[in-house]
């Protein structure tokens, strides 16, 4: 199954930094978002298009993570060639991962 | 416990009014916010006051002040206290706007309002002392930039704010202060909390965080169906923030605006663009949101707990403006059987064309809209023609025999391309000249009868770079002032 199917997403920006939330829309599926939701798995995501460091920050009152993604905007916002300078595409991308579970 | 209701009236210098108009009308309010200024906005701003002096402050503020002013003269003539303003929309010019606010609320008939400019946050004038400062961004010395400094403006906290508003002020326009400090100050001013009272501060500077985004606290920038559904999304309302003594926020909106405030919605906004949860920098409190929960109160109202705050760092970051060259882009679109094909074709005779300038340009990028425009490196997608390239790598300078091999090799397997019945091509190029960074464009458009079959809608833009350099200084260099009405006319007179 996607990511979609258990939590939702925005993307802000900073620089050339890319920050994205991740929440879970039920409070039980946290644990399981925390697991598929990985570094690692995030940079293999975004291979290409990240190009720093991947730090995920937890929130489990929130059930939500923060991942916070270095060199990530082509250079940063302002000088970016991208069409979409602020990555703002690229929360939907990421809930389009498959994670394990029906 | 005594409270007060602060409306989100802008997420950014160029967000819709109505929702706002709507907060003051009928939201109970004592302040509405106006949040306008983007990380580089200011950059900008300065570059229109170097044109006219008596510019450089938000673009908007004139259209939005025609429609505010005459709601709070309706106010004021039922005899109910008038909705105070706090906004950054003065940029880089809050005294130039102030003297025209003024001059529109005397039109307007209301004379009586004090309207004060909070300055300082320019400190352009010592950017040379601050040489040795390292870049946040780049990791060099400041120096390195030179001449090509347009604007250094420091993120200023509460102080200012909190000062025009004991001194009276019913609108305070300000240049570069921090986002949640539009909310921050007139909490202070209030409830009179402690500047050192970082518990409270940190508390108050999520309610900010929470506002300065206008609706997307509201069910704006949320709706995903079916997944996520937003009740009459067309007309989304702007946030409503009542804030009590204690810190403790509740989230709303107006019963007859569209959109909603639930958990979710509340939570992604709460989340955007933080970093890290523990330490959210300001000038005022280094925030902690950490520990916050969220709780349904009502329909459409969320109350905010357990957000805390520890002492700021002692520093201001100061945006440093400055000119970074030139991006030109071009684009057109292909239609029909085979448009892939002739998309990626066209994007090939660019580059040879461009070749010749190869060392002049500094980045390239070609993109397939609609194929591979905003994930082109990913796993998984079309493999089409997506190339970032930076200097050292850079695919125009590569031999074009080799980018023939390059081209043959990397088959063009791009998933459902069948299935695309329209595609459009996009080149994107970075130079520090802006002769060559506009050759992109003028290459796409010379396509229509240079280039591949039945190419159309070509259009070609140029622009210069202004990119923003993070430092810090020490606070004792900033010398923040209140400016009030009279005191313009004094200058004036002098």
């Amino acid at each position: 199954m996607k990511l979609r199917e258990i939590a939702h997403s925005r993307t802000g920006d900073k620089g050339n930094i890319s920050n994205i939330s991740v929440i879970a829309y039920r409070k039980e599926d946290y644990e399981r978002l925390r697991q598929a939701v990985t570094a690692e798995r995030v940079k293999q995501r975004f291979e290409g298009i990240v190009r720093g460091e991947v730090t995920i920050y937890e929130l489990p009152k929130l059930a939500a993570l923060n991942l916070v993604m270095e060199k990530a905007l082509g250079g940063g916002v302002t000088k970016s060639l991208a069409i979409d300078p602020h990555g703002k595409s690229l929360s939907s991308w990421l809930l389009d991962m498959e994670i394990e579970g029906e | 416990m005594r409270s007060i209701r602060i409306g989100g009236g802008a997420g950014y210098g160029g967000d819709r009014i109505e929702p706002a108009l709507d907060l003051i009308r009928h939201g109970a309010l004592d302040y509405i916010i106006f949040e306008c200024l983007a990380e580089r906005t200011i950059a900008l701003a300065q570059q229109q006051k170097m044109r006219d002096p008596e510019k450089g402050y938000n673009e908007f503020l004139k259209y939005r002040m025609e429609r505010i002013l005459p709601l709070l003269k309706e106010q004021q003539k039922a005899g109910q206290p008038i909705v105070k303003i706090v906004t950054n929309m003065g940029a880089a010019n809050p005294v130039s706007a102030l003297r025209m606010v003024k001059s529109m609320a005397e039109k307007e008939g209301l004379s009586q309002l004090k309207i004060s400019a909070v300055t300082g946050d320019n400190v352009m004038g010592a950017v040379d002392t601050y040489g040795d400062h390292i870049v946040l961004e780049t990791g060099q010395l400041l120096r390195s930039l030179e001449d090509r400094i347009i604007s250094a403006n420091a993120y200023i906290g509460a102080e200012g704010i909190v000062r025009a508003l004991k001194q009276g002020a019913d609108i305070i326009i300000t240049g570069r202060v921090a986002d949640p400090a539009l909310t921050l100050g007139p909490l202070i001013y209030e409830f009179g909390w402690s500047m050192t009272d970082y518990h409270q501060l940190g508390r108050g500077t999520v309610a900010g965080h929470l506002l300065e985004c206008g609706a997307q606290v509201c069910g704006g920038y949320f709706a995903d169906p079916p997944y996520k559904e937003v009740p009459t999304l067309w007309n989304v309302g702007f946030p409503i923030a009542e804030i009590r003594e204690d810190g403790k926020a509740k989230i709303s909106k107006l019963p007859q605006a569209g959109g909603m405030v639930t958990k979710d919605t509340v939570a992604e906004q709460l989340i955007y663009e933080i970093h890290d949860p523990s330490r959210y920098y300001t000038p005022d409190v280094t925030a902690d949101f950490s520990g916050i929960w969220l709780e349904e109160e009502d329909k459409d109202c969320i109350a905010v707990c357990g957000a805390s705050g520890i002492k700021h760092n002692g520093q201001y970051k100061v945006s440093v403006g400055y000119r970074d060259g030139f991006i030109g882009e071009g684009e057109i679109s292909y239609g029909g059987s085979g448009c892939c094909e002739r998309a990626k074709l066209a994007g090939e005779i660019i580059r040879h064309r461009l070749t010749p300038y190869a060392k002049e340009i500094q980045e390239c990028r070609i993109d397939i809209i609609g194929v591979n425009s905003l994930y082109g490196g990913g796993e998984g997608l079309a493999d089409v023609e997506s190339v970032v390239d930076n200097a050292s790598d850079n695919m125009l300078a590569r031999d074009v025999k080799d980018a023939e091999t390059a081209k043959e090799a990397d088959s063009f397997t791009m998933c459902g391309a069948e299935a695309v019945g329209e595609c459009r091509l996009r080149v994107a190029i970075r130079s520090n000249q802006r002769c060559i960074a506009r050759l992109v464009g003028d290459e796409v458009e010379a396509l229509y009868t240079n280039g591949p079959a039945g190419g159309g809608g070509a259009r070609k833009y140029i622009r210069e770079i202004v990119s923003v350099a993070s430092i810090f200084i020490p606070k004792d260099g900033v010398n923040i002032r209140v400016v009030s009405g009279d005191d313009v006319r004094e200058e004036e007179c002098r």
